[in-house]
């Protein structure tokens, strides 16, 4: 309970103050507009449905990988790292609030995205299971926030882990699903999707929506956010101790 | 005459390599390298699923287009980070002569935003396969100058605002974005609503790009000289705007004290 507890509050205080940042709040609410409106220039009128959900999800994960991948070095940089890390509380469970709720600015990007396309485009949003669209949306927020964990814990070395989170945001959109169906790729790229849970938590939104089966996309989300945090979490456990015994936390 | 020399080669090139972070090769490989060649073929397969445009179309349009990451980017930085290592008063108090001290930046930028282009475009067209005639290469690289020179005249532009504004990442991610809407990288001018054509016909690299596609279909650089002319005349005017912009603001700092206000 306590655990909850302090995810949720460190949830919600970095979903304010990242509000209120320019380049985690305003940069992520209009910089997908950018690549949403091209991409509505570039489908046909009857795929602009399919156009509008890929690039509204597009912003979440645009949101979430540069950012994630400095979460750890913008700690170092405040001086707070250190803190963090002598704690008493689980420092696992004082990251993963912060790439949670990196992702949950693009939640702002998706509604903005979504209105963007039904104002300046027209393009209706018909929800054919209105619950399961509202339920796959956290799901999808969940787990893409626990790659961004896993990502911020593993780049906890490099003093330029934003430009590393960067170099993730192109290949995850072009192999995630967003506006390119898997089909078009090679054979070897798809399991490479399947391991990123941005393509099954785009399949839930855009099966939801559309009127597919979302449920086993968004069992695979809940599997693959779970992988990741257990993943991250040994990673965290091995990195902290190796920074303890070299005394390399600070990277001065 | 000499010292004026010095200060444009010499000094552009220490500030280039002192201010501009992303050179560092942590940063350089992944942002400069890695991202623009997945931005190729990010749209590239995005327009074979929309059923729009030819890869050749894409590699093209997007290869140009990301020389705004390097140009916008750096020549912000190279102001702005005066300011943020408290350099800025230093470099305005001194009687160096501005044409040279502000140009001077602009040339190592331009030469790396073509290299990130040729690279982008290189890889993007063996990557997917693209067959362009071995002749349009250096006319294409000729443009691919042309354009990193226009965009960096908008970059100068846009270091006067980044002395204005704190954010100086959000502005330049903004002109980029802008600019990959509006520069027909992705979709072709005539696609877009008329009012987009008239902002677009005001941009850098609209022109390089149109040019750059002609050329990879098989026209002669005499043809698309025109195009080119207009691209260098638009990196100019911006140019001018841009350094006019910087003058001003400095005039403007003295007067009111306001140098690090951002």
């Amino acid at each position: 309970m306590r655990s909850l507890r302090l995810l949720g509050i460190g949830w919600l205080m970095h979903v304010k103050m990242y509000w209120r940042a320019g380049f985690d709040g305003f940069l992520a609410l209009v910089y997908p507009l950018f690549f949403a409106t091209v991409a509505f220039f570039m489908f046909e009128p009857e795929s602009l449905l399919y156009a509008s959900l890929g690039a509204a999800v597009m912003g979440i994960w645009g949101a979430t990988s540069t950012s994630a991948g400095s979460a750890m070095q913008r700690e170092r940089w405040h001086g707070t790292l250190e803190l963090l890390v002598a704690s008493p509380a689980p420092f696992a469970l004082l990251i993963l609030p912060i790439t949670i709720a990196l992702a949950t600015m693009g939640l702002y990007s998706l509604v903005a995205t979504l209105l963007w396309g039904r104002l300046l485009f027209g393009i209706e949003l018909s929800l054919e299971h209105p619950l399961l669209f509202a339920v796959s949306i956290p799901v999808a927020i969940a787990s893409i926030g626990s790659l961004g964990f896993l990502m911020a814990v593993s780049f906890v070395r490099y003093r330029r882990a934003w430009a590393l989170g960067n170099m993730f945001e192109y290949p995850v959109w072009l192999i995630c699903g967003f506006l390119v169906p898997l089909s078009l790729f090679p054979d070897w790229v798809r399991p490479i999707s399947w391991v990123l849970a941005p393509t099954w938590g785009m399949n839930a939104i855009r099966e939801s929506a559309l009127g597919g089966n979302a449920l086993p996309d968004l069992a695979m989300c809940v599997l693959l956010g779970a992988a990741y945090v257990a993943l991250g979490l040994a990673v965290t456990e091995r990195m902290l101790r190796a920074a303890r015994a070299r005394a390399v936390l600070a990277l001065t | 005459m000499r010292v004026w020399l010095r200060i444009f080669f010499v000094g552009g090139l220490t500030s280039y390599r002192a201010l501009f972070g992303f050179l560092s090769p942590a940063i350089f490989i992944p942002s400069l390298l890695v991202a623009p060649v997945f931005q190729v073929l990010l749209f590239a397969y995005i327009g074979r699923s929309a059923g729009a445009q030819s890869d050749e179309f894409y590699v093209v349009g997007n290869a140009i287009q990301y020389a705004s990451i390097p140009c916008v980017f750096a020549m912000t930085q190279l102001i702005s980070e005066e300011r943020q290592n408290r350099t800025l008063g230093f470099i305005l108090v001194s009687p160096a002569p501005r044409l040279a001290l502000f140009l001077g930046r602009a040339l190592p930028v331009i030469v790396n935003a073509w290299f990130v282009s040729a690279f982008a475009f290189a890889v993007g067209s063996l990557l997917l396969d693209v067959d362009i005639q071995g002749s349009a290469f250096a006319p294409i690289a000729l443009v691919g100058a042309a354009a990193a020179f226009s965009c960096t005249g908008l970059g100068l532009f846009t270091a006067g605002i980044g002395l204005l504004v704190r954010e100086t990442a959000v502005l330049s991610n903004v002109v980029f974005g802008l600019l990959l809407v509006f520069t027909g990288a992705n979709v072709a001018i005539e696609d877009l609503p008329g009012w987009m054509q008239g902002v677009s016909a005001r941009l850098p690299f609209t022109r390089a790009i149109e040019a750059a596609r002609r050329l990879a279909d098989g026209e002669s650089l005499a043809d698309v000289a025109g195009l080119v002319a207009a691209e260098v005349l638009v990196g100019t005017i911006y140019a001018v705007a841009g350094f006019l912009f910087l003058v001003t603001l400095e005039t403007q700092s003295r007067k009111r004290a306001t140098l690090e206000r951002a």
